[in-house]
Formats: structure tokens, sequence, C-alpha cells
């Protein structure tokens, strides 16, 4: 089954002007998909779409065998939480929380991914994460006291817990030196093999590609980018 | 909901600092609003407590309004007197439990001097139950002795034994005295926080010696006058008092008496029902009333606008947070409920805390207070007043929660999952 199937859609905010236009695009269930463009290219609009956050103006978008175009806004949100992990660039934690509470909130807002957990308690579950991602020490730590590799650590585990079936990572590695780029790239994506989870990596750095067993350009696949530049 | 309740706390605890700052600044408004009414409520009270137990005020024929103003406020004057045959009449009338006469018309450097007998030590009432009682001394009982006021005494310097002149007529500088019959003080009152404080009381008697010499209203010419000292009381008559006090044995019977007296043929003589006349007086003074409420509300305004910038400046920080709530599948609409339920909790906790420091202070106060300045404040339950006042405050703290609200949910669906 397609984790990812998008048919002729586009993306507009205003009439005549879209800013994605794209004819085909599909991501097979475990698939690891490295996603790369330089910024203006689309890929922000890209991911919104495929998280549910925005709707496309037309076409078709199947996202984990549902199709978003047919799904109201919180019924989308749903969805999204409910099977997908989200990671970005910076700043994905709850300032307020601690780590724990920060790795556990996906699963006290979703029955779906409480379910699907593997240790008997939610804590268990939080404790197998946290230290398969080394990061238990940090467990009742709060987050503001987190330096930004740890920080990216912590958004990985908020990610995978309750096994979501897609993970999409916006960016995660560009606030981290190149050492803890390598060392986040290969928790990241074992993590997502050993949850089985489709995983979109979404960066400019070309130099992470190699880990990837597929490449998806944005600006080849946005066809709106290429009229826009002619119109221009 | 529930993890949305929990993450408000988490929220607001984390900016503690800025969250009690603003839950202090609602609490000091709630407590401004519910003082302001708990005083407005008590002047009122303490007003229409000048007077009590009195069933009827009983002048001459005239407006009510002036009546109770020179009889209880001893302000302006009598028309006219009442024949002291009359007060006789209804002093002795089947329907009447006690009299309070009184006769006016000089006075003690600005100082009311009011004439009375026994009736007003024993019966006089104010602020329900409360009577007149001594500091020091006794009643007047001889021609030329006096009882004063506690301010009379406080402002003037008096005490027992004190010896003053009193003047013919209401001015301070008067220039009609009776210097040759000087009073003295035999007691002084107790402070009641009425016009009482304010006034002198001699005996029916003492007033009529003054004026004993006296012809139509005009001083004994030189070598006429009588000397106090050859005053004795059998040889004074009580011609007329200014107004009288009247207790009636029932409800009935005091609308029956007014009636009576209102249409009394041998002289013409008003009755007004005291309690209905001080309301009237009050509705007339409604204005401070007003100024008072205006002023709580307007605290009130800016208490809830310290919120307002206070959750909003917050709101620039959280745009990061708004976006990780929408990447874990926060609805923008549990977003929205997240900010109005803070600002609510908010405005709630305020208020809570400001209705508790409302009423501690008001157990505290209320005792120093009503001796001070004759407020009673009343430890009721919450009045409908200061309900209609709570609810206000939560619900507009609610509706202003809407506003970063409606920010944080534009953002969210501007920003998508993106802020960075």
């Amino acid at each position: 089954m397609s984790a990812v199937h998008l048919q002729n859609v586009s993306f507009a905010y205003e009439r005549n002007a879209p800013l994605l236009q794209v004819g085909e695009l599909l991501i097979e269930e475990g698939e690891r998909v490295f996603l790369h463009g330089p910024s203006g290219s689309g890929k922000t609009t890209l991911l919104g779409i495929v998280a549910g956050v925005l709707r496309a103006t037309t076409g078709s978008v199947r996202v984990l065998g549902k199709d978003l175009s047919h799904m109201s806004p919180a019924a989308r949100d749903r969805h999204r939480g409910a099977e997908m992990g989200y990671i970005f660039q910076s700043f994905n934690l709850i300032p307020y929380l601690s780590v724990r509470e920060n790795i556990a909130l996906p699963c006290h807002v979703h029955a779906r991914r409480m379910k699907r957990i593997t240790a008997s308690t939610l804590d268990g579950e939080v404790a197998r994460i946290a230290e398969r991602l080394d990061i238990e020490e940090f467990l009742h730590r709060p987050v503001t006291k987190l330096s930004t590799g740890q920080q990216q650590r912590v958004a990985i585990a908020r990610a995978v817990i309750g096994a979501p079936r897609l993970v999409i990572a916006d960016e995660p590695t560009s606030s981290l030196d190149r050492d803890r780029q390598e060392n986040f790239l290969r928790l990241l994506i074992e993590v997502c093999n050993e949850a089985r989870a489709t995983l979109i990596f979404v960066s400019h750095d070309n130099s992470l590609m190699s880990r990837f067993e597929r490449h998806i350009s944005v600006s080849e696949i946005n066809r709106a980018n290429a009229t826009q530049v002619h119109s221009c | 909901m529930l993890v949305l309740l929990r993450l408000a706390f988490a929220s607001l605890k984390s900016r503690a600092v800025t969250t009690s700052l603003t839950v202090f600044s609602i609490a000091l408004s709630v407590l401004l609003l519910v003082g302001v009414d708990r005083i407005r409520q008590g002047t009122q009270e303490g007003f229409s407590g000048t007077l009590s137990q009195t069933d009827l005020v009983v002048g001459a024929r005239g407006g009510s309004l002036p009546l109770l103003l020179y009889s209880v406020f001893h302000i302006g004057t009598a028309s006219n007197d009442i024949s002291y045959a009359s007060y006789e009449h209804f002093r002795d009338h089947p329907a009447v439990q006690w009299t309070i006469p009184f006769s006016m018309g000089d006075s003690h450097r600005g100082y009311r001097v009011v004439a009375t007998d026994d009736n007003f030590y024993e019966h006089y009432r104010y602020h329900r139950d409360h009577s007149i009682a001594f500091t020091d001394g006794t009643r007047p009982e001889g021609i030329f002795e006096a009882a004063i006021g506690s301010e009379v005494a406080q402002r003037l310097g008096y005490h027992v034994g004190s010896k003053m002149v009193l003047s013919h007529g209401l001015e301070t500088v008067s220039l009609l005295k009776h210097a040759d019959k000087p009073f003295t003080v035999v007691g002084v009152l107790a402070h009641t926080a009425t016009p009482v404080d304010r006034t002198i009381y001699i005996t029916l008697y003492g007033d009529e010696a003054m004026h004993i010499d006296w012809q139509d209203g005009t001083p004994p010419a030189p070598g006429e006058e009588i000397p106090a000292s050859k005053i004795r009381k059998e040889d004074l008559h009580i011609k007329d008092v200014s107004a009288f006090l009247v207790r009636t044995r029932s409800r009935v019977d005091t609308l029956l008496l007014q009636r009576e007296i209102n249409t009394y043929r041998n002289e013409p003589l008003t009755a007004i029902i005291p309690a209905l006349t001080l309301q009237e007086l009050w509705s007339m003074l409604g204005y401070a009333d007003v100024a008072l409420s205006l002023v709580s509300g307007a605290v009130l305004i800016v208490g809830l606008l310290a919120m307002l910038i206070a959750l909003y400046t917050a709101l620039n920080e959280r745009r990061k947070e708004v976006a990780v709530l929408r990447a874990i599948g926060f609805h923008a609409r549990q977003i929205f409920i997240l900010f109005v339920m803070e600002s609510a909790l908010i405005s709630a906790v305020g208020t809570a805390l400001g209705l508790a420091a409302a009423y501690v202070l008001l157990w505290a106060l209320r005792s120093s207070v009503e001796a001070q300045f004759g407020i009673p404040l009343a430890m009721v339950g919450i009045s409908s007043r200061v309900s209609i006042y709570i609810c206000v405050v939560v619900l507009a703290g609610a509706l202003l929660g809407c506003v970063p609200a409606i920010r944080a949910y534009r953002n969210g669906l501007i920003d998508g999952l993106n802020a960075q």
C-alpha cells in the first residue's frame, strides 16, 4: 500500500498564483525518502498538504489510506496526530512540560497511539524509547535545560512513540553541527525502521542524501515553480 | 479536554510571575468592586439608620423633607412650632407607645442646641437598636444642665463641668447671647456616627428658662432680666415644641395615627414616616453611589486590560508552541480553547482571591469602620450585585482570552507546521 499518493494536486492561496502543482507523487509504505530543493521550491507547501494542515485546492491527496481532500480540518488534524510524527528544525518541544511529558503527549491526545505502545505502561514506553535514544537521564529535566542536539533527540522520541506510520522530519539537522547530524540521522533511520514507519526527510543539505534509498527533488516535481519563473 | 486543562495549568505555571501579577491585578479589581459595593450598602444602611424604631416624625404643617432635615439632621429650621397642648394630646393617645419632643432654635459655637426630655435617653434608637449612651456623666436634670455629643466634646474640648453660653439663633457668631444664663455640661454622649454627635442636649425647661424674660423674640431690656438663680422648674410652663418623634403600638396604628395627625383640626400638623423619607433623601444623593460604581468599574477594566496585555505579549513566544501542538494533532479549535481556558482560569482565580481578600478585610475592619464612620459593614453573603460582578469578571476574562486566541488560531493556520 502507498503511504502518500498525490495526483494532479495544486495549491494556491490566490487564484492564478499556484504555489504547488504536482502531477503525481507516490511514496510506498516503509520507504525512506529524501526530499530536497532550494527554499521557495514548495517544500513547505508540499509538507503542509501531506500533513493535512493545508488543503489542496484541486486534486486527490491520499495519505495512509485516507483521502485528505475530502476530510474536515478536524479529521485531518486527528489523522495527523494519530498516524504521523513530525520533527521541526528546532523548537520541537513544549517549553513548560518536562522531557517525559513532551514525549508522552501524543499518546495522551490520541488513543490509537496509546494502543500501539509495546511496553505495558506509558511510562515504560517512554523509558524504553528514551533508553534507545540515549536520553533517559534527561527525562525529568525541564526542556529548557537541554542542548539543541538533546532537544532534537527528544523530538525523535516524541515523533515515534505509539508507532506512527509516517514520520516527517522537516530540516531536523540544520541546527546541528556535522558530527551530531550524522549521529541524529543514524538514530532517526534506525528507530523508523524498528517502528516500520515511512520516513520523509526534508533537507537542502545534499550531503545527507546517501543514507536514503530514494531522492525526490521538489523543484523537479513542482510545475508551478517553473511556470512562475517564466512569468517573472 | 482534560489534556487541554493540564496544558493550560502547566503553561500558566511556567509563566508564574506574569500569571501571578495578572491574577493579583484582577484580584485587586474584584476586591475594590466588592469593597465599594459593601461600603455603598453600608453607607445606605448607616444613613437610613440615622433614626430607628421611630414610626412617625411630627412637625408643623410643611414639607416632609424639611421636617426630616430639621428634626433628625438638624439642617434648616422649623417653619412653625407645635403647641404643647397638641403634643400632649398625641403623647397621651392610646395608639402611642412613646414620644420624644424636640425644641430647637438655639446654638453654641455652630452646634445646635436641642431641648428634649428623658424619653430621648430612654427610647431614641439609631442603627437598628443602638441607644444613647454616656461616656461620662449623666443625663441633664437641672434647668441649666446640658449633655453634649461626642464631636462637640472633642472639637470644643468640653468635659463634664464645662460652662457654656448659648446663643439665640443658629449663626456661629451670634449677636444675641444668653450670657446671663450659662449652662453646665453634666454628660458627654458616646459616639454614634449620627447627627447626635454634633448636638447639645438640654431639658425642655432649660429652653424655656433661657427665654423666660424674652418677649416676642426680643431679649429683655436692660434691668428687666430675670436672673438664673431665681428661676425654678415649677414656674416654667412649656409652651411649644418644634417637632416630636412617635413610636406607635403597631404598624396599623402608625398609618391610622399619621392620617389622624395630618387631619388634626386644632392645629395644622404634618406626620411623616421617617424610613420612607430617608429613602427618598438617599435616592437624591444617589449620584455619589453612581460615581463610586463608575470608579470601581474603571478599575476592573484596567485589571482586565492588564490581563489582555500579559496574554498578548506571551503570544509571540508561543507561536512555536502552537505549531508543535498542531503537529501533534491538536485542532485549531482546541488551541483556541486552550488560550481561552488560560484567561478564564486567571480571571476565575483572581476573582476568588479578590472575594476572599474582600471578606477577610471586611471582617477585620468592620468594627473600627462602624465606630469611626458609622458605616455598618454587614457580613452578608454575596449580594446580587456582587454575583453579577463575579460573572462579568470571569466572562470578560474568558472573552478577552479570545483576542489572543483568535491571533493564535490565525497564526496556526498561516504558519502551518512551519513556524521557526
